[in-house]
């Protein structure tokens, strides 16, 4: 495997008596999509803001493109965009304007810049309004200009905080392809952090989570379950006929399966690992029908609730280990 | 063959310095410029500028007027004119219905100052563009140097523009050109004027770092152009009354010393040290910014300072007023650089 683009080493950040970010370690690889997941105030964007030197780590490492952010700001913003949560522009100028000024910052020649403000504005299809004033934009053209301001310096990471807060869900939708586009046809890096689990889970290769300055867990989606649930971490549905005793004791006996619970829509198994196979040869050689075998996928949203929404924030610590 | 490989080495180092710091100064320009066209296209500057521009033109015509009465009721008015230093009169004189020049230039400078500097770094904050400017490969620095340049090089530009017209309106209405002497005094004058209004547009900024609020930041910035230009005297003269009571004096030294000593007090308000700077540079007839006794008085010659004398009289109040704008400026700076660049 190659070196990591982003290596975190132990970073930690504190804010007078809070600690925003602590002990953090964590590597993104080139070319990978990582969506750092995370309630509001859980010390992401000081982690993003660390990353671009903007402030700096109370102790530990940070590399970016194999730069050190804290001592060397500005190569690494170089390389890196970044797209900020709440994201404005200079109102009195024009979309158009907005990037070539960024374009400008960056030292690219004019000429060059207008050609790939066009190209970018096409591509975040805001053709039409690149010579509307950007204080008429909506909060949905402001973040895909955005992210065409971001893509104006040909950055080798990109860095989106809270990219899709505030647009609506076929925005969302929009922006989130363009970003797996970016991705595929660029090799471009992305770092994503939402506290949206749904699109997180629609596009990240690996999603790290995030709580109270603490990484809980990182992988990709089935690790990640594996990492959070010791336990059951398949759920698997059948729904067949006659479902009597017999068949049910001999569900219990298959290795890995943890619980079977008879539900009015059928039987839930509760299983370590992915045994549907020998569910189905165990159904049928007991002699009853198989309609229906389904996999209840673990989503964030169950290590979600799991994990923010819990209801008393020191389960937190409880359930890790 | 060595050393040329090394020089060619060393060249191509040279060179890619060079470029790299030429990049580097040309995005400074590029925030310069930005802010510049920002600042003559945004309303609330046009506006000042206009108002600063009308009671100019109305001080220089009621300046002309009264000269030219004066001149018409003398009968060798060419040589009044060169020896009562008319010219500079432009920019000093009034009728009574309209202040002078430099009593407007002393009242609006000051606003003009805040108007340019109150929001500067607020705004950014406040449209979240400052994170977004920060997340490009500059210098966090250029961002307030950038826009201090850029209110300076407009007040400047402003200011030239403005003397240089009186001087030649001076000159088209009365008929009189300026000598040499009274031309570099006006110079002097304007860059004292520069001065000035880049110690409230540096005072402007440092709010504008501490606040949160453009609106607090005008605010307080206006709190503060109000208390030394009406309070603060009112307060001196409080302090003074009782300190310059006759009764209490009893030595020469004494009243010269409690004089000079309310002076100095005054002198901490730098609408005062202007109003002295600018009084000596456009009066040369103004031989002293303290008290002078009977004593120090007898034996001179009772002549206009010639320039570099008056100059020297206020050197005090120009490097006090470079270094008040400079102390803004660096509070400024040093805050703005400590903070947290996050959106709220």
């Amino acid at each position: 495997m190659t070196t990591p683009i982003i290596q975190l080493d132990k970073l930690t950040k504190k804010y007078e008596e809070q600690l925003a970010v602590n002990n953090l370690s964590l590597s993104i690889h080139k070319g990978e999509i990582f969506g750092l997941l995370g309630p509001n105030g859980a010390g992401k964007t000081t982690t993003i803001l660390m990353m671009l030197g903007l402030s700096e780590p109370t102790s530990g490492n940070i590399t970016v493109c194999g730069i050190n952010p804290t001592r060397n700001p500005i190569a690494v913003k170089k390389k890196v965009g970044y797209l900020p949560d709440d994201v404005g522009f200079y109102q009195h100028m024009t979309g158009l304007e907005n990037l070539l000024y960024t374009a400008q910052l960056n030292g690219i020649p004019l000429d060059e810049a207008k050609k790939r403000a066009h190209h970018l504005l096409q591509k975040v299809d805001l053709l039409d309004a690149t010579d509307k004033k950007t204080g008429k934009y909506s909060r949905g053209m402001r973040q895909r200009l955005g992210l065409a301001d971001v893509l104006m310096k040909k950055p080798e990471v990109i860095i989106l905080d809270e990219p899709t807060l505030g647009i609506d869900p076929e925005g969302v939708r929009d922006f989130l392809k363009l970003i797996r586009e970016l991705n595929e046809e660029e090799q471009m890096t992305v770092l994503l952090s939402s506290h949206h689990l749904h699109q997180v889970q629609q596009i990240c290769d690996r999603v790290g989570i995030f709580v109270n300055g603490e990484l809980l867990a990182a992988g990709d989606m089935e690790s990640l379950a594996k990492q959070l649930f010791v336990e059951d971490t398949f759920v698997i549905e059948i729904k067949a006929q006659p479902i009597h005793k017999e068949l049910i004791e001999r569900l219990q006996t298959i290795p890995n399966v943890n619980k079977v619970e008879t539900v009015p829509s059928g039987i839930e198994i509760y299983c370590k690992e992915d045994v549907s196979a020998a569910i189905s040869r165990a159904i049928i050689e007991s002699g009853a029908s198989l309609y229906q075998l389904q996999k209840k996928n673990f989503g964030l949203d169950e290590i979600y609730h799991r994990y923010f929404e819990g209801g008393n924030p020191d389960g937190i610590g409880l359930t890790k280990k | 063959m060595e050393l040329a490989s090394l020089k060619n080495k060393w060249s191509l180092l040279m060179n890619k310095e060079h470029t790299e710091k030429h990049r580097n100064n040309s995005t400074f320009w590029v925030i310069v410029q930005k802010e510049f066209s920002d600042y003559i296209s945004s309303w609330r500057i046009i506006i000042l500028l206009a108002i600063i521009l009308l009671t100019c033109v109305g001080s220089l015509y009621t300046a002309v007027t009264t000269i030219q009465d004066a001149i018409d009721a003398n009968e060798s008015a060419e040589e009044i004119g060169r020896s009562s230093y008319l010219f500079l009169q432009l920019f000093t004189t009034s009728d009574g219905t309209l202040p002078s020049f430099i009593t407007f230039v002393g009242f609006l400078g000051p606003l003009l100052g805040i108007a340019l500097g109150f929001d500067a770094i607020n705004s950014e904050r406040n449209k979240g563009t400052l994170s977004r400017l920060m997340a490009q490969p500059i210098p966090r620095d250029y961002v307030i140097n950038g826009k201090f340049v850029a209110a300076l090089l407009l007040s400047s530009l402003l200011f030239f523009t403005l003397g240089l017209l009186v001087m030649s309106m001076g000159m088209l209405i009365l008929g009189i050109p300026p000598t040499l002497e009274e031309f570099f005094r006006i110079v002097f004058f304007l860059i004292s004027c520069i001065v000035y209004i880049a110690f409230w547009l540096n005072l402007s900024i440092l709010f504008s770092v501490i606040f949160r609020q453009a609106a607090t930041s005008a605010l307080s910035s206006i709190a503060v152009w109000l208390f030394f230009s009406v309070f603060y005297t009112m307060i001196i003269n409080l302090i003074a009354k009782p300190l310059l009571n006759n009764d209490s004096i009893t030595t020469v030294e004494q009243a010269v010393g409690r004089q000079e000593f309310v002076l100095n007090l005054l002198r901490l308000s730098p609408n005062y040290l202007f109003s002295e700077a600018t009084t000596t540079l456009l009066s040369p007839t103004v031989r002293s910014l303290g008290p002078l006794t009977m004593e120090q008085t007898v034996g001179a010659v009772a002549s206009p300072l010639p320039l570099s004398q008056s100059l020297l009289l206020i050197w005090p109040q120009l490097t006090g007023m470079i270094a008040a704008t400079m102390i803004c400026f660096v509070i400024a700076y040093i805050l703005f650089m400590r903070q947290e660049i996050r959106a709220n």
